[in-house]
């Protein structure tokens, strides 16, 4: 097999891909009831995806990512509220507004160790959470109301039951899932996981770690923009809880239970965590971050990689 | 404006004893320890418990909110947290997480999630003035004590000869192994009395800062801030950061109300990004 030839067989669409992938879709006519609950899921997948691209791909240990999420849920209620109720332009200036924020920030986050990145990640989410917190405009502690979002295309009113709501995220997370597996099976995207590996010999080699770290950093900001506008858009509200450690400390659960460097890990990661959530929390509704706390413990010292793979478990390491 | 650099001085060697600890382990292991703030709430629950449920003085019990803490430290040190140092800085995070969320609902569901009124002796309690600055009773006993614990501490580590094994510990864990220092041994017992410190502040801390269960997670990030400006090689680097952040809080949430934490927040990610090793840290090696 020549070089060019499995280079090309390691970027193919593999058939498990392809099922999950086609899986989504036809999730939309099986969620009936549950589309509400599917939506969330959705835009919470969407948004582990994009945490991947930068955990998993480029090894960007980043406790404050939710920054970008609840920047993109409040620029989409802001621009709903106050110029145009339209959802897809809302989606497109959130999308805007977070790369831009993606862009700045990125080159906080080149230098320093891994305690220094987080710090900085840690910083800029707590910053705009407590400018969120106190501007006028966005609504305080009580959130941004009064939102109404228009027809999506002009023609499908966003229903109670979600299903117009759950199809609108299923097909933001399905772009956000192409554009991103295109991102990573590229040269750019194994570029990055030699940056994650090893960052001085990549940079040894003559790539520019700098460049391309702040790329990455700015799409994936881009795609939580766009995940938290969607939440924005489909729940009519934006409010602090989307800036909150909190969430970035959950979507980071997420992409680490379903596992990061492979993109479907964000997807699956999402349903896990909310199975999860509901079982432990119809268990005991007030205490189950304890059992989510020890499912994470438990989780990190067996190690990370073993969990889905059984036959490893009785193995030592 | 004197008064207002006093409470900030206070606020910040308390942080600042808070701290340490995380400072020290994280210099010394490269450890991400993010579950320090649940010491420093196990101390202050320690207290206050004992105070309710028991009846002891508060001055009694702050030596228990120093040693349960540590001891508490140092059986998770050799249980859970040895396994963890050769793991990657995610493993760190997320066991940490872990450990928090754990303790979090742990101490919620035993003690209830109300936040925690501690009385002081009336020999703490009220002010006085000096020279039209209004010093409070309590910080001022806040400042001397954690005065008095830096003095201990920079000479422990300067004068003895455990200190010194520390700071060989610190600069180089491969050398000082190869050169006989047993470096594990020298962790766990830094380890507790940084956890014992924790504690400490965080009884200390009880009436200045509140206590509830989301303790730790409320003031992980000021912890934080203070190890990653102040960087981790020393304790002066620590001290000097705590103090900064305590006077430009306080200062800030005064002056411009509006955007209460968001001046230390800026400048922390200001400091970092001009010198990402901390204001007086050594470059970072990784």
């Amino acid at each position: 097999m020549s070089a060019a030839s499995s280079l090309a067989a390691v970027s193919r669409w593999k058939p498990w891909e392809l099922g999950l992938l086609a899986a989504l879709p036809v999730s939309w006519f099986l969620t009936g009831e549950h589309s509400l609950l599917a939506n969330e899921i959705a835009i919470v997948a969407l948004f582990a995806v994009s945490l991947d691209l930068i955990l998993g791909y480029a090894g960007i240990v980043s406790l404050g990512h939710a920054a970008f999420f609840g920047t993109g849920a409040y620029a989409a209620a802001l621009f709903a509220k106050h110029v145009m109720p339209d959802p897809l332009a809302g989606l497109a200036v959130a999308i805007g507004i977070t790369a831009l924020l993606g862009a700045a920030s990125s080159v906080l986050v080149m230098r320093g160790s891994d305690l220094a990145r987080l710090m900085i990640t840690l910083g800029v989410a707590a910053i705009l959470y407590e400018l969120a917190n106190k501007l006028d405009f966005t609504g305080g502690a009580d959130g941004l109301q009064g939102v109404t979002i228009g027809p999506l295309l002009g023609r499908f009113e966003f229903d109670l039951y979600g299903r117009v709501a759950y199809a609108y995220s299923l097909v933001g997370l399905i772009v956000g899932l192409l554009v991103a597996r295109r991102i990573v099976k590229s040269p750019f995207g194994w570029s990055l996981q030699a940056i994650r590996d090893n960052r001085l010999r990549a940079a040894a080699i003559g790539l520019n770690v700098d460049a391309r770290l702040g790329v990455v950093y700015t799409i994936s900001a881009a795609m939580a923009g766009a995940a938290g506008a969607l939440l924005a858009q489909t729940s009519g509200f934006a409010s602090l809880d989307g800036l909150d450690f909190h969430r970035s400390a959950d979507v980071m659960l997420v992409v680490v239970i379903g596992g990061a460097g492979w993109l479907w890990g964000g997807v699956l990661g999402a349903v896990a965590f909310k199975l999860m959530h509901d079982i432990l929390s119809a268990w005991t509704p007030q205490y189950w971050t304890f059992w989510l706390g020890l499912f994470l413990l438990v989780l990190v010292m067996v190690g990370r990689e073993r969990l889905f793979r059984p036959w490893t478990w009785m193995k030592r390491s | 404006m004197l008064t207002l650099l006093f409470d900030g001085i206070a606020y910040g060697m308390l942080l600042f004893v808070l701290a340490v600890g995380l400072a020290v382990t994280l210099g010394l292991m490269n450890f991400v320890n993010l579950a320090h703030g649940a010491f420093a709430m196990a101390g202050g629950y320690v207290t206050v418990l004992l105070m309710e449920r028991a009846g002891v003085p508060f001055l009694a019990t702050l030596p228990l909110a120093f040693l349960v803490p540590a001891v508490i430290g140092a059986v998770a040190e050799r249980t859970l947290y040895r396994p963890m140092y050769k793991r990657p800085h995610l493993d760190h995070v997320l066991f940490s997480i872990g450990l928090v969320f754990m303790t979090v609902a742990a101490v919620d569901y035993f003690v209830g999630s109300q936040q925690q009124i501690i009385k002081l002796p009336a020999f703490l309690q009220g002010r006085f003035d000096v020279a039209g600055v209004g010093i409070g009773r309590y910080r001022l006993f806040i400042i001397v004590v954690c005065l008095v614990l830096t003095l201990a501490l920079q000479l422990v580590l300067a004068r003895t000869r455990f200190g010194s094994r520390l700071r060989a510990a610190v600069d180089d864990p491969r050398v000082a192994a190869g050169l006989g220092i047993n470096v594990n041994q020298v962790f766990s017992i830094t380890f507790a009395v940084g956890s014992g410190l924790a504690g400490l502040g965080g009884a200390l801390g009880a009436e200045v800062l509140g206590l509830d269960p989301t303790f730790p997670l409320k003031f992980m990030i000021y912890f934080l801030i203070v190890v990653s400006v102040g960087g981790t090689t020393t304790i002066t680097g620590p001290l000097l950061a705590a103090l900064l952040l305590g006077i430009a809080d306080v200062a800030g949430k005064y002056y411009v109300p509006k955007l209460g934490a968001f001046v230390v927040y800026t400048l922390m990610v200001a400091i970092l990004f001009w010198r990402p090793q901390g204001l007086f840290g050594r470059a970072a090696t990784k």
